[in-house]
């Protein structure tokens, strides 16, 4: 079993030790003597050599300053460096891709509704005037658009990794519950992105969207006038989905985001199902292993009953 | 192990029902509760409250009653939501009623393009005297009524009146596979018997004619 090496911490992001300052004269130093540094002859040192000195401590100081007050290099020391499992491979950076994804369409988002127009009688003309005007608009646009298309995939493809490796059972439920919500959320922002650019695809596949919505019983009709904002899709339904897009969704995937990542951290990963668990290299009594097979065969469930009548 | 006795807190009485600590704690929560609520149950109520808001009876003049036969269909595009230009605009096919169909003479009859699967646009197709739906294969009658294909129910119709010998379209109601007039449902939705409660009427749309 070849060991790894372990990683070296960068001293930036090691604290200084926290210790009170020392006291003139006495701390620090034996008694009676001068501190070591004054020992020695002070070297020449000309101020460009001073200010490279600064120079180059400034950013460790700066580092350290922060983090004597934040206290967050244990824990992203912890993170950065946390051991994973063996046989970890490329299946495991789908969740990153989809992280980066969001990451692509959260910019390109902030810089599209600089020129977006939610109205219904400007957007389409205010999506056309980004992608026929705007310097780099039509790519802008396309990244978002596709990109859309790119982190659904991504998030399905994820989705499947954990579903297959197992890697949604226990202690990480709860983890499989925030991604599935995550997934909703994901395939909300995509239908109500969709209505945005207001075109003849816009809008009809949204009709065929809300409508579908509409087909659950009781509730159905209800959800349909909520998501339309009234009996028919019109001006506020626009705006309502612009909302949705841009306020109340991106807001709860961002939170779910950092409590799915916190969990990752928290519980570490699984190894993929074809690594097999080593042994204990302690193994269990063999009065009891013997006890057990005395009994009814169940050598584990067994242990208590089987060393009473041992 | 020795047993102490908790010293009694400040203000404590015989016959005391509720702590000091316990009624402070009982009522914050309380304040707190009440004051988000009164910050949710507004904003919750402004996003919902488009589903009880019926908008104002709209009636259209599309053309004078000369225009309109018995035997083919009219199309006739006019506004159905206001204040959104052409996405708010719909299309009808309008007729004269048909004795033979067995329906009340002297009235126009405004068939809805809007498909009932999935609400995409329907084309009456003169030559089979049928309305054909693009997206998913549904066929309708000439009256409307659906003989082939994933559509739930008849096609929509929107109510008609004549004013001045001009052709007026309002309205829209949702028909039963009876034809029998009920209110308007989305596409996708069953009309008549048990569907009435599974898809309950909406208070954003008007009573049935």
């Amino acid at each position: 079993m070849p060991s790894f090496p372990k990683p070296k911490i960068p001293d930036a992001v090691v604290p200084p030790p926290l210790r009170k300052p020392a006291k003139p004269g006495s701390a620090g130093t034996p008694k009676g003597q001068a501190p070591s540094d004054l020992k020695e002859p002070p070297e020449k040192k000309t101020a460009g050599d001073k200010l490279l000195e600064v120079g180059k401590e400034a950013p460790i100081d700066a580092l350290g300053w922060v983090d004597q007050r934040l206290a967050a290099s244990g824990f992203l020391t912890g993170m950065l460096f946390r051991k994973v499992p063996k046989g970890t491979n490329w299946f495991y950076t789908l969740g990153s891709a989809t992280l980066f994804a969001f990451i692509v369409q959260a910019v390109t988002g902030v810089f599209l509704a600089m020129f977006y127009t939610p109205s219904a009688t400007q957007a389409y003309a205010s999506i056309a005037h980004i992608n026929n005007e705007v310097p780099l608009g039509q790519l802008v646009h396309g990244m978002h658009k596709w990109g859309s298309s790119v982190m659904v995939i991504l998030i399905f493809l994820h989705m499947g990794r954990t579903f297959f490796f197992g890697a949604y059972k226990y202690p990480r439920e709860l983890n499989w519950v925030i991604g599935v919500v995550l997934l909703i959320l994901t395939m909300t922002m995509a239908f109500t992105g969709y209505l945005l650019p207001f075109d003849q695809r816009s809008f009809w596949a949204s009709i065929v969207g809300i409508n579908i919505n509409g087909t659950g019983p009781v509730v159905g009709p209800y959800l349909s006038d909520f998501l339309r904002a009234g009996p028919e899709l019109g001006a506020t339904t626009l705006s309502r989905f612009y909302a949705i897009h841009m306020l109340l969704v991106p807001g709860a995937i961002i939170a779910l985001i950092g409590a799915h990542m916190y969990l990752v951290v928290k519980l570490g990963t699984t190894a993929p199902p074809w690594v097999k668990a080593e042994r204990p290299k302690i193994a269990a009594p063999t009065s009891q292993l013997e006890a057990g097979a005395n009994g009814n065969g169940r050598a584990n469930g067994d242990r208590v009953n089987g060393s009473d009548g041992a | 192990m020795v047993e102490r006795v908790k010293p009694d807190p400040p203000g404590y009485f015989e016959g005391e029902s509720m702590t000091r600590r316990h009624v402070f704690t009982v009522a914050s929560q309380a304040i707190g509760g009440i004051a988000a609520a009164g910050i949710v149950l507004p904003a919750v109520g402004f996003a919902v409250a488009p589903i009880f808001h019926r908008g104002k009876e709209r009636w259209e003049a599309v053309g004078p009653v000369s225009d309109f036969v018995e035997d083919t269909y009219r199309q006739v595009v006019f506004t159905e939501t206001e204040g959104i230009g052409d996405a708010g605009k719909t299309t009808a096919y309008v007729r004269k009623s048909s004795e033979e169909l067995g329906e009340e003479p002297g009235k126009m009859v405004a068939v809805s393009n809007r498909c009932a699967h999935l609400g995409c646009p329907v084309r009456f197709v003169e030559a089979a005297g049928n309305f054909i739906c693009p997206c998913h294969g549904g066929v309708y009658d000439f009256q409307g009524k659906r003989i082939g294909g994933p559509p739930v129910r008849p096609l929509d119709q929107f109510q008609t009146r004549v004013n001045k010998g001009q052709v007026e379209v309002g309205p829209r109601y949702s028909v039963t596979s009876q034809m029998e007039p009920v209110r308007a449902r989305d596409p996708g939705e069953f009309t008549g018997g048990i569907w009435e409660y599974l898809y309950p009427p909406r208070p954003s749309t008007f009573p049935a004619p």
